[in-house]
């Protein structure tokens, strides 16, 4: 008797909460992992400084959240997106479709990508080039494409020692890996010529088709095992690194500001990164990170405007703020954000 | 087979004795001895590698629950905190956490210079021995007894996580030599704090009663709110697939036909046992979220979740336990005149009930270790909520659980949280051990044989 009881109770409550769910009173933001700590650091401020409950921020890389960011409108998607790279056209189209039309962007500041190897290993000063030269699919050699035939970083730069190449990089699905290879391997790619030769070569309609197919050509990355793509997060290279010594990852700023007991970093064309240096644009390998709202959502959800305003209001994401203390390096535009944020300003310009 | 050969015929002249052994005999022998050795070597390799495992977990995590503390007296100025001086709720408010900071400035000073400590360090620096936490920890107090407001008040605030470590020693004066977010300067006026009994170590209850925090303030994080939320689950699978996971046993064991539409559903339920638990996590997102708009990282949603993850457990197991009580019972109860239903609810369930609530158990301390299926409906991430005061809170308030809070700290950035993370495996195990331990129990004592 007591299970039918029990049975009868326990439908009862489910049928109860069920028919209670009917708003969401949390901004949910869901995307990058590089811009998780942000936000997660924003969320807590916001719910101790606001009356709204704080928003709930997952991660899993800034094209999965993207991804569900485009999925529609309404309660049962995510307010914000969290982005480690600009929103592409075909993300564009893809919410569009789905309902999606008026995106607010935001662009919270910038950040650094570093080189980092273990600590007690060897130092390395690198250059775009060196990158190209060693992690590439196919390097020019005399005048002719051939498949990468170097195994140290001797063979890359003689004069680095000779330690095996062994690279952790982020995977397809992170933002970082797009900047890394815009910023870095591409730039390698021009610098050692590789890529005129190769447009020369390159088919296409256009002459756009044609540069897009180069560039193309210069980002494949070789798969022999020497760089190894990192779906999950920093901490999964830096374990990879503690097990290898000659591994060198790719990290943000603010990783390594905090595991610098475990890590060096390498300079790059000569740079050392840090906060000042990002903001000068010494430091070649930096990016913006943005987060991006449905305007749909905004007097739905409540708080989401609020949340928004208070991301980028000057005592969080200002200089001082507890942001660049952690690592982000302040947009020197924060002010217009700020008015754009305000008016709500979509994409697009059509605000 | 090499034993016994019967083409042979036994030799004539074979003395036999109970006292002397036979060659063959010795090599049966040999056999077993061998035979337990291999064994005992496979048990020992077990019990290795759990000491490891358990010697690691305990080795790595116990630092968690203790952290660093400071205490100092605080200044609650009315010029910084009210400045209308009306004590209006809505007025103090209006200052945020950065209008508090500094009041801990103030008051970290305050407390060197009382202490006699020497240093060219400015307050700001000073302060930044304190966790981030401690203006929020500072707003929280002056908000509930705006009436204090003037006074100056003790206060016992965390330390930063890097302080902490250098209490633990996981941080020392080499490892710091390139990180910025402490000096050696700021150590060296740890030391002196420490010797003053300013800064001290100690038990710290929020690790076992607190919610998460973010990845500025490793050390204000907890395990708390995240309990809750596994709670929760619990009470709803609890709630749902006990009933009808033995619902669906009672009527498939003891009344319905044996054809090959039950053969059918048979095989399907342990199918299911065997789905791996993401794809419910899938279903979930599919069905409870965007079909029936059930709210994202509710525990409501993890705890349907896993009931369906943990239903086929509970049906197989009571199916085993239904199966387990003799068919005697059954003839007799019908025997003296009882209807089916009767012999089952008054005489086959009451026995059966040990067995049940032994799968019951088990396949909860599954789910309460599952963190995949809740990837996907939004439970795992940054979800410092506050502990919900309701039921109805509980399950629809935005939450985590417990692996899934293990799992988003090993992700994080602070080497702190690694610490945190092997600590909330030492609480989760607890929780493990515990029910399997009822489980156990409940089956020694309780379960009858025939």
């Amino acid at each position: 008797m007591s299970f039918v009881k029990l049975t009868a109770s326990a439908l009862t409550i489910a049928a109860a909460t069920a028919t209670a769910a009917t708003a969401r009173d949390q901004v949910q933001v869901a995307g990058s992992s590089t811009v998780l700590p942000y936000a997660s650091i924003v969320a807590e401020a916001f719910g101790e400084n606001f009356d709204f409950p704080t928003p709930v921020v997952e991660s899993g890389g800034s094209s999965a959240g993207l991804k569900r960011f485009c999925e529609g409108v309404g309660e049962n998607t995510i307010d914000i997106a969290n982005a480690s790279r600009r929103i592409k056209e075909k993300e564009i189209k893809a919410c569009a479709e789905a309902g999606v039309t008026d995106i607010i962007e935001v662009r919270i500041g910038y950040d650094g990508i570093v080189f980092a190897s273990d600590i007690n290993g060897n130092a390395f000063e690198f250059t775009p080039t060196d990158w190209f030269l060693a992690l590439s699919d196919e390097i020019m050699v005399d005048g002719k494409m051939v498949a990468n035939p170097n195994k140290t970083w001797a063979d890359v730069n003689p004069a680095f020692p000779a330690q095996p190449i062994q690279a952790f990089i982020p995977g397809t699905k992170h933002g970082t890996r797009e900047v890394f290879e815009d910023k870095v391997i591409l730039a390698g790619c021009e610098a050692t010529g590789a890529f005129e030769h190769i447009l020369a070569g390159a088919t296409g309609d256009s002459a756009k088709a044609q540069k897009k197919a180069a560039e193309k050509a210069c980002i494949s990355l070789r798969t022999d095992g020497v760089s190894v793509d990192i779906d999950g997060d920093y901490t999964e290279t830096l374990a990879r690194i503690e097990s290898n010594a000659n591994g060198i990852g790719v990290f943000g700023l603010a990783f390594y500001e905090n595991n610098t007991d475990k890590l060096q970093v390498a300079t790059m064309s000569g740079v050392v990164p840090t906060t000042e240096s990002i903001a000068t644009g010494e430091y070649p390998v930096s990016r913006p990170l943005f987060f991006y709202v449905k305007k749909a959502h905004i007097g739905v959800i409540p708080g989401l405007k609020e949340y928004a305003e208070f991301f980028v209001a000057d005592e969080v994401a200002g200089p001082d703020g507890p942001l660049s203390e952690y690592g982000l390096v302040a947009d020197p535009e924060l002010s217009q954000t700020q008015e754009a944020v305000a008016d709500e300003a979509t994409m697009g310009g059509n605000s | 087979m090499t034993d016994f050969s019967p083409s042979s015929t036994p030799p004539a002249s074979v003395q036999t004795s109970l006292l002397t052994l036979s060659d063959r005999t010795k090599k049966r022998n040999a056999n077993e001895r061998r035979f337990k050795a291999y064994g005992i070597a496979a048990i020992s390799v077990g019990l290795l590698m759990l000491l490891v495992l358990v010697v690691t977990i305990f080795g790595r995590g116990t630092g968690a629950f203790q952290q660093t503390f400071v205490t100092l007296d605080v200044a609650l100025l009315e010029s910084k905190l009210d400045k209308t001086g009306a004590r209006n709720i809505e007025d103090i408010k209006r200052v945020s956490t950065f209008g508090y900071a500094p009041l801990v400035k103030g008051a970290m000073s305050a407390a060197i210079e009382e202490h006699g400590v020497s240093t060219s360090l400015k307050s700001k620096q000073l302060a930044g021995l304190l966790s981030k936490s401690a203006v929020a920890q500072l707003r929280a107090y002056v908000l509930a007894n705006p009436q204090q407001i003037g006074e100056t008040v003790e206060f016992r605030f965390l330390a930063q996580s890097r302080v902490d470590g250098y209490l633990k020693g996981r941080v020392s004066r080499d490892s710091i030599e390139n990180d910025k977010n402490i000096s050696v300067a700021q150590l060296d006026v740890v030391d002196a704090l420490v010797a003053a009994g300013v800064i001290e170590k100690s038990f710290n209850l929020d690790f076992i009663l607190g919610g998460d925090a973010s990845d500025q303030r490793p050390e204000a994080a907890g395990m708390g709110v995240s309990m809750l939320g596994s709670f929760f689950m619990m009470l709803v699978v609890l709630a749902l697939a006990l009933p009808i996971g033995v619902a669906a046993s009672i009527y498939l064991e003891e009344f319905a036909p044996k054809n090959w539409i039950t053969d059918i559903i048979e095989v399907n339920i342990a199918n299911l046992a065997a789905v791996p638990s993401i794809v419910y996590g899938i279903l979930g997102l599919a069905v409870f979220i965007n079909y029936m708009h059930l709210p994202m990282s509710a525990p409501l949603v993890g705890g349907l979740v896993l009931t369906l993850m943990t239903l086929p457990t509970i049906i197989i197991s009571t199916r085993a336990a239904l199966k387990a009580v003799p068919p005697s019972i059954r003839d007799a109860a019908l025997g003296v005149g009882a209807s089916k239903m009767q012999s089952v609810f008054h005489h086959v369930l009451p026995l059966a009930a040990p067995g049940i609530l032994t799968g019951t158990i088990i396949g909860l301390a599954q789910a309460l270790g599952e963190t995949a299926p809740l990837l996907l409906i939004g439970m795992v991430g940054f979800i410092a909520s506050n502990a919900p005061e309701t039921l109805g809170e509980g399950l629809l308030s935005p939450n985590s659980a417990m692996p899934a809070q293990i799992y988003e700290w090993a992700k994080r950035a602070d080497p702190a949280f690694y610490e945190r993370a092997w600590g909330g495996i030492i609480i989760l195990l607890l929780f493990l051990v515990t029910m399997n331990t009822v489980a156990v129990v409940l089956r020694r004592r309780f379960e009858r044989r025939w």
